[in-house]
């Protein structure tokens, strides 16, 4: 291909040229209306990153790399094939490097890109945790330390665990419900080239102007108002991810609800499906949230509207409920898609059915009603109409009810199953009791009078990473072990497997565990320096962290080697009934030769004979088809 | 009879029976009860023998020891039975190498479930009651409260009391007097905790918020900033002294001399020109800059008694407009950039006056 060619045709050199283009249209709007207000200087640098950098630019790489091509044709009136296939599957490396519509592709794009975040947010906890060993200012000042746990904070929870638990489902459910793709496979593409873009702001703040953003990933107004320009590269990372993850949970939605094979009646679902659908609910209801809450910290800083300037009319304290109307839900769509995953996990290497399955349906429905009734327990020092304070700690406890349901039945399942102690299920035994404590923290945090004092200390730093290292990470690992051998019909090192768990284990808990004691004892989160009396636990903590982080590597390894090298996997290794493990590993381009029909039950263990979904022999078809083309009828289902 | 017919005859007559994992014992449940609370009582013993918390210096903070002792108890056991279930199954019920088995097809038990819905409901609402109760307790309003005006400002607090008509860059209180305090803020949001007193209000633009403490031991404390407020977060660490009442009252006279007779006298000779250590230290210039003649020691901005042949022009373009210069290896937009505006030019030239006469 001629370079015009390339620069032409959809991929990577036309995505460059679609920044440079969307910058300078960026540049030439922010220049041509200061040149038209007269303003001084008119190349204002700040305006132009904003506008060309940070919305132009991003915008022409989606349409640079070909995320639009079909849609602008279509709008257009150019001649489109809706059966087009090109973009589909992939044949080799270089097709996880281009838009692809094929679920499974995207499966592994996300999971490939999220854990690429997951190891930059973890250096940067590294870093801290290096600065944070001894009292004083060792490797980095304060400003830089601020943005590092800023960022690593923003990646952890926009470009990891929501996006990872994305990019597994996106693999697992359309095989799962017996469908042979997402509902809108380019909107799924979309969705995920999306991603990068938030990631890559979010990361290239370090270079703007006064350091990256460093008013944590709560950005709370007045300061995040006031910061250099680092801070608007959170502002607008937040609205790629987020759109990203409300085109995506609007696909799970219309996927789950109108593609689930014949037979798959919502009470027949297996629990990852119920518990994305569930997410999938809190994230297209609570995201926009967030992304308003940005905007007006947006506007705020560049048009000079004053959402958050008391002096001027504004409320500093809306940005706080508005804020957290979407980030008390979001812990729950970090969590949901992880209780999925702990459900097949723990029903299948423990072949038992899931105990009282449709009580653990019902009680994620439960969590995300209660879970938009809450949000105001993060703001009980926060200076908020007191009375408020009551109610939310009662709805905050309210929700251990649904959570303990979850928890006991997964108990109810292991006992008396035949236990087979491998590495997902070593994870999600380790996420068992790892959440359980965080969730014990957790009700002790609602409880208004300890919360005062222990809000905004290192206990809170110690319940997030219980509910979310201990809790989602661990069913993060749990799933990506679970489904190795399907994403790529390789199997993975089981003592290597093992390996990583026990070291993970030990080092989360000696790395994590104190911070209880540190917290109540007094000492403040988010300071690059801490008195004194805290630095005996701080050398601890700091060495355990190095050894947990360190830990990850054997994963990493795990992950490279075995998918390279190791031994085939056959269809179903693990003996599950779910549908998606009765296609062979890695799964055909498009799933099913044949969509499966389902006749019972996902989890019937230990029921001789049952099964979930049978394929049936492919029949001379009933209704012939009229030569004349026009189609079948729809089958009527009964 | 067939395998299906066996497992159905297992489910009827109860689990426990039927499983020769466990037949040799013969109350597994029992048993597993009684493991279980001997590990929630020793669990409780430790973690009540566990010092958590600071100092207890105010009435407030005893209440919420106690409650927390509360939650302790109530937790462990929750803990112990998971981990009590979680152990006891994988040691006993693992898969022996080979065993390509499953377990009985148990779906549910409508008892068991309705049990563990209702004693964690149960739980949590004597918990909430509890907290409730603890909670109107500490924010009742006492009889002769002390106002103390507390305002947070980047990065450092101030302190006034308006019945003493005294103004202080430090926080002294009177051991066993109600305090009510009033926090403000004159940028964005800090947070005052004492965590000896355990309470802790957000500073927020355009509010006052209130706590009410009653400190009840003379000592030093640390008055600690817990929201992220900038970069000088971290350095925002003053103290509070809690005095016996006389002192207390000896300190209020001390500082109503110092402040030159403003608010008491009112002679005839012009109020004292400002003290420069004293803005020095209530401006929060302390709490970032290394000044070896105020002892402050922080790091976040330039040592400023080491400015070699600094004129005052500098000094003064410094304060007002930090910007305009900043030293090498310090980052621009760290200094707040009001203090041309908030303070006069009288307290300026203080200012200015007293970093010349400092230097080393």
């Amino acid at each position: 291909m001629t370079l015009t060619q390339r620069l032409l045709a959809p991929g990577w050199y036309r995505a460059f040229l679609g920044m440079a283009l969307g910058f300078g249209l960026g540049m030439g709007i922010v220049v041509a209306v200061r040149a038209l207000y007269g303003w001084d200087p008119v190349l204002d640098w700040d305006a132009i990153i904003t506008v060309g950098a940070l919305i132009a630019a991003p915008l022409g790489y989606l349409i640079g790399i070909g995320c639009f091509d079909y849609w602008f044709r279509w709008a257009s009136g150019a001649p489109t094939v809706p059966e087009d296939h090109s973009g589909h599957g992939a044949y080799s490396w270089r097709d996880y490097f281009r838009v692809n519509t094929d679920h499974k592709v995207i499966g592994i794009q996300y999971i490939c890109t999220t854990f690429f975040f997951f190891i930059a947010g973890g250096l940067m906890a590294m870093l801290m945790r290096a600065e944070l060993a001894q009292p004083g200012t060792q490797f980095v000042d304060p400003n830089t330390f601020n943005g590092l746990f800023s960022v690593h904070a923003s990646l952890m929870i926009f470009l990891f665990i929501i996006p990872v638990f994305a990019g597994i489902a996106n693999y697992v459910i359309p095989l799962m419900i017996g469908a042979p793709d997402m509902a809108f496979p380019r909107l799924n593409a979309l969705s995920y080239w999306m991603l990068p873009a938030a990631g890559v702001m979010m990361l290239a703040s370090y270079f703007a102007e006064g350091g990256a953003f460093a008013t944590g990933w709560t950005a709370y107004a007045p300061l995040s108002t006031e910061t250099p320009l680092g801070q608007q590269f959170f502002t607008l990372g937040v609205q790629f991810a987020g759109a990203s993850s409300i085109a995506t949970a609007l696909n799970f939605l219309v996927t789950i609800i109108t593609m689930r094979a014949p037979g798959l009646t919502f009470w027949r679902m297996p629990l990852l499906v119920w518990a994305n659908f569930t997410t999938s609910l809190l994230v297209v209801i609570a995201t926009p949230f967030i992304a308003g809450s940005q905007f007006f910290v947006l506007l705020d800083r560049t048009i000079g509207t004053h959402f958050f300037s008391p002096a001027a009319g504004g409320d500093v304290l809306m940005y706080q409920h508005v804020f957290w109307f979407y980030s008390h839900p979001a812990v729950y769509i970090m969590m949901l898609p992880g209780f999925g995953i702990i459900s097949e996990v723990i029903s299948t290497h423990a072949r038992k059915p899931v105990f009282g399955y449709r009580m653990m349906a019902f009680s994620l429905v439960a969590i995300v009603i209660l879970g938009f009734t809450v949000w105001a327990h993060h703001m009980f020092v926060s200076g908020m109409q007191s009375w408020i304070r009551v109610p939310m700690m009662i709805t905050t406890m309210l929700i251990a009810v649904p959570t303990g349901i979850k928890i006991f039945s997964w108990l109810a399942t292991l006992w008396r199953g035949v236990i087979h102690l491998r590495t997902p299920m070593l994870f999600a035994l380790g996420f068992l009791t790892m959440f359980t404590l965080g969730g014990i923290s957790g009700i002790m945090l609602a409880v208004v009078p300890f919360d005062i004092h222990v809000s905004d200390t290192y206990f809170i730093v110690a319940h997030i990473h219980y509910v979310l290292f201990g809790g989602s990470v661990f069913t993060i690992f749990a799933g990506i072990y679970h489904w190795f051998p399907k994403m790529t019909g390789r199997m993975y090192d089981e003592s290597l497997g093992r390996l990583h768990f026990w070291l993970s284990f030990i080092f989360f808990n000696l790395t994590f565990g104190p911070m209880h004691f540190v917290g109540i004892d007094g000492m403040p989160r988010r300071v690059a320096d801490y008195a004194e009396q805290y630095a005996t636990w701080n050398v601890i903590i700091s060495i355990s962290a190095f050894i947990f982080g360190a830990s990850f590597l054997i994963f990493l390894y795990n992950m490279i080697a075995s998918w390279r090298h190791g031994p085939a996997a056959e269809g179903n290794p693990w003996r599950a009934h779910s549908i998606e493990w009765q296609v062979s590993s890695p799964p055909p381009v498009f799933n099913f030769d044949e969509i499966p029909t389902v006749v019972g039950g996902p989890y019937e263990y230990g029921v001789p004979g049952a099964v979930h979904a049978v394929f049936k022999e492919k029949e001379p078809a009933a209704v012939p088809t009229p030569a004349g083309g026009g189609g079948a009828p729809p089958p009527t289902e009964p | 009879m067939t395998e299906r017919d066996r497992v159905q005859s297992s489910e009827a007559k109860g689990p426990p029976e039927t499983d020769p994992r466990i037949e040799g014992e013969k109350h597994p449940v029992a048993r597993m009860i009684g493991i279980g609370l001997l590990a929630s009582l020793v669990g409780i013993a430790i973690t009540l023998w566990i010092d958590w918390f600071p100092e207890n210096a105010a009435g407030s903070a005893g209440k919420i020891d106690t409650l927390y002792d509360v939650l302790l108890i109530c937790s462990v056991p929750v803990f112990v039975l998971v981990m009590t279930i979680a152990i006891y199954s994988v040691v006993r019920f693992r898969a022996k190498p080979g065993d390509m088995g499953d377990g009985p097809p148990i779906h549910g038990n409508t008892r068991l479930e309705i049990i563990w819905v209702t004693i964690p409901f149960i739980m949590v609402t004597a918990l909430a009651i509890y907290g409730w109760i603890t909670l109107d307790d500490l924010e009742a309003k006492q009889k002769n409260e002390m106002v103390v005006k507390v305002t947070g400002q980047q990065f450092t607090w101030t302190f006034e009391y308006p019945s003493e008509k005294v103004a202080s860059p430090e926080l002294v209180l009177p051991v066993d007097r109600p305090i009510e305090f009033r926090v403000q803020t004159k940028d964005v949001i800090h947070s005052f905790w004492v965590p000896q007193f355990r309470l802790k209000s957000d500073a927020v633009p355009g509010l006052t918020t209130t706590i009410r403490v009653t400190p009840d031991k003379p000592g030093r404390y640390e008055v600690v900033c817990a929201e992220l407020c900038g970069i000088g977060h971290s350095t925002m660490r003053q103290f509070v002294r809690v005095l016996p009442q006389s002192e207390f009252d000896s300190w209020v006279s001390k500082e109503r001399e110092a402040a030159g007779g403003g608010a008491g006298g009112g002679g005839g000779e012009q109020a004292a020109a400002p003290d420069g250590e004293a803005l020095f230290t209530s401006n929060g210039c302390v709490n970032c800059h290394t000044l070896k003649a105020a002892g402050a020691t922080a790091e976040v901005g330039p040592d400023l008694g080491k400015l070699e042949d600094v004129e005052a022009k500098f000094l003064r373009t410094s304060i007002v407009d930090p910007n305009a210069d900043v030293t090498k290896g310090y980052e621009p937009d760290i200094m707040p950039q009001d203090f041309g505006t908030k303070l006069s030019k009288e307290e300026i030239d203080a200012l200015v006056k007293y970093l010349l006469e400092s230097q080393e």
